[in-house]
């Protein structure tokens, strides 16, 4: 079975010969025309369409876009924020940066209409630490856009004006969770917020109704309104709207980024014939489906799968349709799109490790279960790495992850604790024998800091 | 579900247990009104919500209803309610309770929560209680006791963290025992006014500090010792000096201004070791300033007057010098209401005409205020005074150079510093009553040794007008006479009918003469204060701005 042809609509111009970043190159190919049309219409309208369109947020939970908006507080008085999440962090995802780097009069597009959408006057893009060049590709476009009176005062001529600002983080994961990316941005440690009663939508920046989205989101926005929800709901399945973008990385012949639409493809499909197949000589052995906090998918394991009519089915991970609920349905999620794969020669107990030092570093420390959890795990499966491990460490450390999972304040107890949890349940064999098998036991490489 | 008769209550079910709390209760404070414990560390009930622990994890639940009509759904077994719980455990701290709330403080989930959060907390602390001074007062080792599994399964190694950190003057950090809880910062930003404390490095690895050039040097830093829930801060003071469980803890009252803090003095085998807030909610809530706990070093101060001779003798000397008829007495703004009525009555006996020194600083908005006498108000209640006192005594003064008075008799008070020259206070025949020395005891013809506030009882009248009690928390230094004591004695000898020197007998004689405390007496003072009724003095211009819980009579009235 070979796979079906891409369908890019955000990655569209992307890698496009002769495409480049600058305001002439999109307006050649219409851009900007969406947004002058948007600012003829109502607000609410724009809000309908794209609520309408079920588009899921593609930052990694998958929450309604248009139920999010739906939340902001429009009656406070208060000025209304919109925050593009550009703090692409989690391990395996790689889009939001094409987008900025190659297109980043897309991401302005889509964020201007989402904010005359939602009589939003000034927007803050937050722009991971690590970005310095997409930071500075953006500041240009904004400049640009501002200066061809598409951002700014008096927008396509318009009473309506919305300016935009480009704020870079420092370096540190959770910037990316939403309420820790506001305190970020108002200017304190990146600790995210309780909920109730620091929901975004009604006491988000500064206290205001903040709507925080993510790049590729914002970017299917402006998609929405040029199409209309009528003809974006024809992409995907039910509920799983419009297209995603893989991001593909790890033990496969080409690895790289694909945009399909929603649920038309199987992860067998992408891994063999959309990725080229395991390298030469080797077999598939786990894959993370949506970032590196995702629940692992074992190769070889089934799943049993209920029907809308009661009956059920069975799915191999090949089977499964890379969409969100069909990846929730097997027991982990879409997430971010980032794609991850692991060949027979990775060692489950060392794939982990390497994770739970990048969640255990990533910990903001405000919260004791992840604090202390995270770190815990790390030194556990460290010291498994090192060539101290012992029987009973899976069972323990699997344990620890239970602790954490639904205790704390933000999603990154969650997404700490999943990997380790998934991990275990899944190659508990190799956790438990790990102390005996030499072979796999890791060079000195594998120091952990 | 039964409505509550009052609108602004709401009705919750703890436990199963029903209780109507009023809105905007949490649930901690609503369990708390049924009697059960909901274990936490970073809540307090005066700071801001950060919810940041984990440990007051509890199951919440909501009547079930349909969501089409409303209408109830019921469970047929039980012909009650059916409850929709929440799977995820909820923080008791930040869930404000809501009409029918149902809440499980005791459930499997909440245990198996409450012990991971324990276990978490404990792996990379310490233990080292046998050296910590907050072991006895720590909630790491109750909860642990309480809710812990009672074994650890961590083998690592801890983390490394700085030892010993002075933060400021007063208050020393050990990072390793910090639980992270934020309840000192936020103390800083929110009652204290001064944002010096924040976190550095992330995770595990989050430690506590100052701001590089910053120090925690403001007069309430000690308050984060006392809400520390760890041995994390202690107080440089009095680190290492004493096992808290060995130490008996009294009753007393702040004396540095007419605030009037209600304090804890803890002691041991009549030696104080420390003195920390006793929470008022209508004073000082659970706070007081750092310059008020030092004061129990004035017990032991060098400058105690020792007694010399029998007090029954010095009594005498004084009595036959104050029998002169051209007497002045200057009472004292530090003295009991028992003390200022006996000097009070003492001067009205022998036609003496008495002052007060008036102290004044700046106040501090938050307890401290700008009268620096714990008891200016008790001298106008019992009417030693009429007029508020004044810093100089130039009046006493130019009698003193005028001769009309050639007695003095001083309470406490060290007359150079109100404005006397030495050599007005040679022209007179001088009796110092008072416990320390200073320029006017050493001019003094009688001196009659007595009592600091920690070794006597008695009552303040506060700038609210509130009348709170202090209780002797160490016995007298040998020899020294209580202040009532000698007062009476005083008035005894200077042919006054003997009606005994004791608290009670005191009190019936002021219940009976001083109208604003009619019906009063120290037994029946509560440990909260009792308001009376100040109008009387309502014309006077009394020095304090705005602090906590005070609101001056004139920005009262504007407002």
């Amino acid at each position: 079975m070979s796979a079906p042809a891409e369908r890019r609509i955000i990655f569209k111009h992307i890698d496009e010969e002769g495409y480049s970043n600058d305001i002439a190159c999109y307006q050649k190919h219409g851009g900007y025309e969406i947004l002058k049309k948007a600012v003829t219409q109502k607000p609410e309208d724009l809000r309908d369409e794209v609520k309408k369109s079920g588009l899921r947020g593609r930052g990694g939970a998958g929450f309604s876009c248009g139920l999010k908006w739906s939340f902001v507080d429009r009656k406070s008085g208060k000025p209304i924020y919109l925050v593009v999440n550009a703090d692409e962090s989690e391990p395996g995802t790689f889009k939001d940066r094409y987008i900025i780097h190659q297109d980043p009069h897309q991401l302005i597009e889509g964020t201007m209409i989402s904010c005359f959408a939602n009589d939003v006057k000034q927007a803050y893009i937050y722009i991971r630490g690590e970005f310095p060049e997409g930071a500075r590709i953006l500041e240009q476009a904004i400049q640009e856009a501002r200066d061809a009176g598409l951002v700014g005062k008096n927008i396509c001529g318009t009473e309506y004006s919305c300016d935009i600002f480009v704020h870079r983080g420092a370096g540190a994961y959770i910037c990316g969770e939403e309420t820790g990316l506001i305190e970020s941005l108002e200017g304190k440690r990146a600790n995210p917020r309780i909920k109730p009663p620091y929901f975004p939508a009604v006491l988000g920046l500064y206290q205001c109704p903040t709507i925080v989205n993510n790049v590729e989101t914002l970017c299917h926005v402006k998609h929405i309104l040029d199409m209309g929800a009528d003809e974006y709901l024809k992409i995907g399945t039910p509920n799983n709207t419009g297209t995603r973008i893989f991001c593909v990385s790890g033990h496969v012949q080409k690895p790289g980024y694909y945009e399909y639409a929603c649920g038309e493809v199987t992860m067998g499909q992408l891994l063999n014939d959309v990725c080229g197949g395991p390298l030469p000589g080797r077999t598939f052995k786990a894959v993370i489906p949506g970032g590196s906090s995702a629940k692992i998918l074992r190769f070889g394991e089934k799943f049993t799968i209920k029907n809308k009519d009661g009956t059920t089915k069975e799915w191999a991970v090949e089977d499964i349709p890379l969409d969100f609920d069909s990846l929730a349905a097997a027991g982990t999620m879409g997430g971010s799109g980032g794609v991850i794969v692991m060949d027979d020669s990775v060692n489950m107990v060392e794939a982990l490790a390497n994770i739970n030092a990048f969640y255990a570093h990533e910990s903001c420390g405000q919260c004791t279960p992840c604090r202390e959890g995270s770190l815990w795990m790390k030194k556990i499966s460290s010291r498994m790495v090192k060539g101290e491990a012992r029987e009973e460490d899976g069972e323990l450390i699997k344990n620890v992850a239970d602790q954490i999972a639904g205790r704390t304040i933000c999603a990154f107890g969650e997404a700490c604790s999943w990997p380790t949890q998934s991990f275990v349940a899944k190659f508990g064999d190799e956790f438990k024998s790990y102390k005996d098998d030499k072979n796999s036991k890791s060079s000195d490489s594998l120091e952990l800091v | 579900m039964i409505q509550p008769a009052q609108p602004d209550l709401v009705t919750v079910y703890i436990d199963g247990k029903e209780i109507a709390v009023p809105k905007g209760t949490n649930v901690i404070e609503a369990a708390k009104m049924v009697g059960t414990d909901v274990p936490h560390y970073c809540y307090h009930e005066k700071l801001s919500v950060a919810g940041n622990c984990r440990m007051c994890l509890i199951e919440l639940g909501m009547p079930m209803a349909d969501r089409a009509t409303r209408e109830p759904i019921m469970d047929p077994e039980t012909g009650k309610q059916k409850i929709n719980w929440i799977p995820r455990p909820q923080i008791g701290c930040g869930t404000t309770v809501v009409p029918g709330m149902h809440v499980k403080t005791q459930s499997k989930m909440v245990k198996e929560c409450r012990e991971g959060v324990m276990e978490f907390l404990l792996i990379n602390h310490p233990l080292d209680c046998p050296i910590c001074d907050q072991a006895g007062e720590c909630k790491l080792q109750e909860q642990a006791t309480g809710y812990g599994r009672g074994y650890s399964r961590f083998i690592e190694q801890k983390n490394v963290k700085p030892k010993r950190t002075q933060l400021g003057p007063r208050v020393t950090l050990d990072d390793e025992r910090c639980v992270l809880c934020s309840r000192c910062i936020r103390f800083s930003q929110e009652v204290a006014k001064d944002d010096v404390l924040g976190f550095v490095d992330r995770g595990s690895y989050s430690t506590l500090t100052c701001y590089p050039g910053k120090e925690l040097s403001n007069n309430y830093s000690l308050n984060t010792v006392d809400i520390c829930p760890v041995g994390a801060l202690t107080s440089t003071d009095f680190r290492f000096k004493m096992r808290v469980w060995f130490l008996k803890q009294t009753d007393s009252i702040d004396t540095e201004s007419s605030v009037g803090a209600n304090t804890v003095v803890w002691s041991r085998e009549g030696e104080i070791y420390r003195i920390t807030p006793r929470q008022n909610d209508e004073v000082n809530d659970t706070w007081m300033a750092d310059s008020g706990r030092v004061l129990y070093k004035e017990v032991q101060a060098d400058n105690r007057l020792k007694p010399s001779s029998e007090l029954a003798t010095s009594v005498s000397a004084a009595a036959s010098l104050l029998d002169d008829g051209n007497v002045a007495i200057v009472g004292s703004g530090r003295s009991s209401v028992e003390e200022q009525f006996l000097t009070a009555k003492l001067a009205k006996k022998i036609g003496a005409a008495s002052y007060v020194v008036g102290r004044h600083g700046e106040g501090d908005g938050i307890l401290i205020s700008a009268d620096r006498n714990p008891n200016t108000r008790g001298a106008l209640v019992t009417g030693l005074i009429s007029e508020l006192p004044t810093t100089e005594l130039s009046q006493l003064a130019a009698d003193i150079d005028a001769g009309k008075v050639t007695t003095l008799l001083s309470v406490g008070e060290d007359l150079t510093a109100a404005g006397l020259s030495d050599e007005q206070l040679a022209k007179v025949n001088l009796v110092y009553v008072g416990s320390h020395s200073n320029a006017t005891s050493a001019a003094a013809t009688v001196i009659i040794p007595t009592l600091t506030v920690f070794e006597k009882s008695g009552t303040f009248i506060n700038q609210q007008f509130r009348i709170q009690k202090f209780k002797s928390a160490v016995p007298g230094l040998k020899g020294a006479a209580d202040d009532r004591v000698v007062l009476a004695s005083l008035l005894e000898k200077l042919g006054d009918e003997a009606k005994g020197s004791d608290l009670a007998s005191v009190w019936a004689e002021i219940a009976e003469t001083v109208p604003a405390l009619s019906g009063i007496s120290y037994a029946n003072v509560p440990k909260s204060g009792l308001l009376i009724d100040g109008s009387a003095w309502s014309g006077l211009d009394f020095p304090e701005g705005e602090s906590l819980h005070f609101k001056p009579a004139t920005a009262e009235a504007s407002a």
